[in-house]
């Protein structure tokens, strides 16, 4: 694999292109692994990388039953931020944060990560009053985070709507460390990265069915044949029940559910940072991307779907928010909207644990915030994987946190998955 | 835009309903054991392909339905009401 540098640049810029080398192998799938990685997401490809890097086990597959990057990697709008509150939550996250502050130097890979700031709009002395509270936490846990009155948010983004009288916009909690990256290059990223230090990333490969001996998984039947794995690992979120149930291990506090997301034409520089804004029933958040398209996002389609398709009620409940608060937008174009299924779990966090089989270990339930958890999600899945033993901040991330009364509800909305925005 | 048959109301869009969740979850008694309990409060199938669940027709009738639907087309099989003994109000009248 060819490095990406200054020297490397000029060369092949003066040789026509031709001294690339491919990103990554396609090669055949070998007997058997170390560990076996299912599913190419962002996940399961971080997971894959930190397995190699962190712990020098190098024998990895990666199993991806379309191509990677496909499923929910292309399927969001690309926010990164640590805004939690809970223990675990928010040390998870905030090491995140800081994984993504040096991933393209770690991955030789420019993934044109922009700490823009993540402006979350507040329209009451109430909600100021919550947001505090948990812009305080953030803080004192060493994470940056303020509060920015009515005339700095003014100053910074003019073009708010800022006379609707009915949710009047009265600041905002900022956290200016978060922003975007480029989701395609992450999962390009972590694919070229580990596939340097050996990792097979096998494409086109379904799992099918297991074979069971002595309690753990022997192999795994898949629509490239059969592959052996001393250890197995699932991160497929979405589809993480239809696997669980494939390996005979009965229910999970998950549902799926679909989440819609939008890209508008491409317009001049408009917003230079990430906006959010929730109130009453409305759930918006927009971005713009570096080619100048408008990114937003809102809702779950609210009834439980494995279909990668939105309907069009939230289209439109998505588009007056769009209007409530960015009237400006009004007469841009839609480009493209689509949905990926989202693992909403009873309590809003997610899983990274062990499961009833031993060789088994588990990668679910990210909700609506898969994507700023990968590289974080990747890093401790890989040193539960190698160290058998979860660390500190993902000691409660299990799946009998709900029989021992310890959900982590960011919320606090209960168990019903699709509330956990 | 999925189309629900209420049977109080006749055909309407999903829009005007809120989704419950799984139909099929049987409560233990009171005095069941925590494992129980958190299996049928935390603990889903989530089926992939036609599944029965609960809807209200929140902004109509507003009823509670009971509606076989497909999780991965939104085809919708049979809906009636939650309470059996509606449903057979409901057919006696028909």
């Amino acid at each position: 694999m060819t490095k990406f540098n200054a020297w490397n640049v000029i060369k092949n810029g003066l040789n026509g292109q031709s001294y690339w080398t491919r990103q990554w192998r396609d090669p055949e799938p070998k007997n058997s692994y170390d560990v076996v990685i299912i599913g190419g997401g962002l996940h399961g490809l971080a997971t894959a990388y930190y397995l190699a890097k962190n712990h020098n086990i190098k024998n990895v597959a990666v199993l991806e039953k379309g191509w990677i990057g496909g499923g929910n990697a292309g399927r969001n709008t690309t926010i990164v931020r640590s805004n939690y509150m809970m223990p675990g939550n928010h040390e998870f996250y905030e090491h995140s944060l800081k994984l993504w502050e040096n991933l393209s130097h770690e991955l030789n890979y420019n993934v044109m990560f922009s700490q823009r700031a993540h402006v979350s709009l507040f329209h009451s002395p109430g909600a100021k009053d919550s947001v505090s509270r948990i812009y305080n936490i953030m803080r004192l846990h060493g994470t940056d985070a303020e509060l920015w009155d009515l005339k700095t948010l003014k100053k910074k983004i003019p073009h708010l709507n800022y006379h609707n009288s009915r949710f009047p916009i009265l600041g905002a909690a900022v956290q200016k460390r978060a922003g975007n990256a480029r989701h395609d290059a992450v999962a390009w990223g972590y694919a070229r990265a580990a596939d340097t230090l050996g990792v097979d990333i096998l494409q086109n490969c379904e799992v099918t069915g297991f074979t069971r001996k002595n309690g753990n998984i022997e192999s795994i039947q898949t629509s490239r044949g059969i592959i052996k794995g001393k250890k197995i690992g699932f991160a497929v979120a979405g589809n993480t029940s239809v696997l669980w149930q494939m390996a005979e291990l009965g229910n999970l506090p998950i549902e799926s559910h679909k989440l819609q997301a939008f890209v508008s034409e491409a317009v001049k520089p408009l917003l230079d940072q990430v906006v959010v804004y929730g109130v009453g029933g409305a759930h918006f958040y927009i971005s713009q991307s570096d080619k100048g398209s408008m990114v937003f996002g809102g809702d779950l389609d609210w009834y439980k779907s494995y279909a990668q398709r939105g309907n069009l009620p939230m289209v439109q409940d998505v588009a007056e928010a769009a209007m409530a608060i960015f009237p400006s937008l009004g007469r841009i174009r839609l480009l493209r909207h689509w949905a990926g299924v989202m693992d909403m779990t009873m309590d809003g966090s997610f899983f990274i644990c062990k499961t009833p089989i031993s060789n088994l270990y588990l990668n679910a339930g990210w909700n609506y915030g898969g994507f700023k958890a990968s590289p974080a999600s990747g890093w401790y899945f890989a040193d539960l994987i190698a160290n058998e033993n979860p660390h500190n901040y993902v000691q409660n991330h299990n799946l009998e946190r709900f029989e021992k009364g310890i959900n982590i509800d960011e919320r606090g909305a209960g168990p019903d998955p699709k509330l956990h925005g | 835009m999925i189309r629900i048959n209420c049977p109080y109301c006749g055909e309407r869009d999903h829009s005007e309903f809120s989704y419950g969740g799984d139909a099929t979850i049987n409560y233990p008694s009171l005095d069941a054991s925590e494992k129980e309990w958190t299996e049928a409060i935390f603990f889903r199938k989530n089926i992939k392909g036609f599944q029965f669940e609960t809807w209200h027709h929140s902004n109509g009738c507003r009823m509670w339905l009971v509606v076989e639907r497909s999780t991965v087309t939104h085809e919708i099989k049979s809906v009636k009401p939650c309470h059996p003994d509606l449903q057979k109000v409901v057919e006696n009248n028909k």
